[in-house]
């Protein structure tokens, strides 16, 4: 019930928002079986972008030592956007590379997944990173991209930017510096974040049974 | 997804999804080699026993870097080093090994089957690293990883295989492989050293004269003549055989198209592959040695990351 963090919301304080998510219901029959709530409109989430890439730039100015690296395979969709808001500001290139974390996973044996790409052809050597994801829930994907991050190289320092806050779920001492949205949930309930790319519209979602 | 085998005793029973999951999964692992720490922790809790009855250069060292880039702790077993040779039994020995709680086993035998009679007694998860005259399924993979990297696909590629298709388990499961993933096959070689019925058996077409076969491939799959498995003359010389069925630099000169030379390995220069030909520029034969590495990387990880009973 803590209603003083800026932004936070609590499931039961959600709107219903109806018809608004009708695209995941049309083409997915799993989400069906769910409730489905709306957190951010496709109006808010490019909101949330733009302000979080204006809070990037507030603490790395000009860009000039930082290098952003989105997280596969979903975080990707959400780095593009906070690169291309990144990139209309400064009006320059900015360093960007996506990173997969699948062989760091440490349930490898408890379930098997299929690796994507990872593409940094860059140095991240005395670098600042900016690690860039859709959600925050246990933790345990940053954890297995620091593993992997430093493989690459000693950065100078390593942020974590993230569209959704599931706090209270963490398993590990993993904190955002970025945050676009926190909400309040339990294990049942679940986060979707849904692209234009991948699903026809950007929204956030929550789903409950 | 995972692969529909719980051991990769050979291509003949996997799918073509699971050789494309494969395949991709390997060319995941192949940017990892690139990076500065070329190793991942993904089987940080696994064993892996590599067991070689026969010898082996590429394969056992291909499997022990990608054992360890997959940070495994590995255990090496040479048969002539070993209580093999007290006579000791295979199960028994296995057996004994995988009490020490060993997870993997990676094995070669000179007699075919060996890995798949392992496979019905033993828990562990089982590699074959070749087996007699059989399969070799980590070749095949590594061979179509090649061919689909310098090519793009798979699909509609002509490969020629040329050379002693009777013995080599490498032949073998590279028509599987090529087959199930849509490639043409045609296999070269004097007639002694063609099985019969290969045609109609694995769906590919015999060629008996090298150069018609050369025309028409894109790729040509050279092997190495067995000796150690022939125990009769299946031809008369060394020499004969490098007239009619080496690959030489003005054979490749009188075809009007170019081709890509690929080897197993290991090469007897001067009788099937002339050195200016392994050496060549249409050679890629050491491309398919660092791509072994990824696609050993892929198979292991595929068959140690399956679900756990229980």
């Amino acid at each position: 019930m803590d209603s003083s963090v800026p932004g936070s919301v609590l499931p039961n304080q959600l709107r219903n928002s109806g018809g608004d998510c009708v695209c995941l219901r049309e083409t997915n029959y799993f989400y069906q079986n769910f409730q489905l709530k709306t957190i951010l409109t496709a109006q808010q989430v490019s909101l949330t972008c733009k302000r979080l890439a204006h809070q990037v730039l507030e603490n790395h100015p000009g860009l000039d030592n930082t290098v952003i690296i989105g997280l596969q395979p979903r975080g990707i969709f959400f780095s593009n956007r906070i690169v291309d808001v990144l990139r209309q500001l400064t009006g320059q290139g900015v360093t960007y590379g996506q990173l997969d974390i699948t062989f760091y996973r440490d349930d490898v044996r408890k379930s098997l997944h299929i690796a994507n790409t990872t593409n940094i052809p860059f140095g991240i050597e005395n670098k600042k990173v900016i690690l860039v994801d859709d959600v925050l829930y246990t933790g345990r994907t940053i954890r297995a991209a620091l593993d992997a991050l430093l493989d690459f190289g000693r950065p100078a320092g390593v942020s974590l930017c993230v569209l959704i806050d599931r706090r209270f779920s963490r398993e590990l001492p993993i904190q955002p510096d970025y945050t676009g949205k926190v909400i309040d949930t339990i294990v049942s309930q679940r986060v979707k974040v849904a692209w234009t790319e991948n699903e026809g519209s950007d929204e956030v979602i929550l789903l409950d049974n | 997804m995972k692969l529909s085998a719980k051991h990769l005793l050979g291509i003949k029973h996997l799918t073509p999804g699971d050789i494309q999951l494969i395949l991709s999964t390997a060319a995941q692992f192949k940017e990892v080699l690139q990076r500065p720490v070329k190793k991942v922790p993904s089987l940080r809790d696994i064993t892996i026993v590599n067991l070689f009855y026969e010898n082996s250069t590429r394969t056992r060292i291909s499997f022990e870097l990608a054992e360890k880039r997959l940070s495994a702790d590995v255990l090496n077993f040479t048969a002539s080093a070993s209580s093999a040779a007290k006579g000791e039994t295979l199960l028994d020995t296995v057996n004994n090994i995988l009490s020490m709680k060993v997870d993997m086993v990676v094995m070669r035998h000179s007699a075919s089957g060996a890995p798949h009679f392992l496979a019905q007694h033993i828990p562990a998860a089982i590699i074959n690293a070749g087996d007699g005259i059989n399969e070799h399924p980590t070749q095949a993979l590594l061979d179509a990883f090649s061919m689909q990297e310098k090519f793009g696909k798979l699909e509609g590629l002509k490969v020629a295989i040329i050379g002693d298709i009777m013995h080599s388990r490498v032949a073998l499961s590279n028509m599987y492989l090529l087959r199930k993933m849509g490639a043409e096959v045609t296999v070269v070689g004097p007639p002694t050293l063609i099985p019969p019925y290969l045609a109609e058996a694995l769906d590919v077409r015999v060629e008996y004269n090298l150069v018609r076969a050369l025309k028409w491939c894109d790729v040509a799959n050279v092997l190495r003549i067995q000796l150690e498995r022939q125990n009769q003359p299946l031809f008369s010389s060394l020499r004969e055989y490098n007239l009619a069925y080496g690959i030489k630099q003005s054979t490749l000169q009188r075809l009007d198209k170019e081709i890509v030379i690929m080897h197993p390995g290991p090469i007897n220069r001067g009788v099937e592959l002339d050195s200016d030909v392994a050496d060549g520029p249409h050679s890629i034969i050491l491309q398919q040695v660092e791509n072994g590495v990824a696609v050993r990387m892929a198979a292991l990880y595929l068959l140690a990351g399956r679900e756990v009973e229980g």
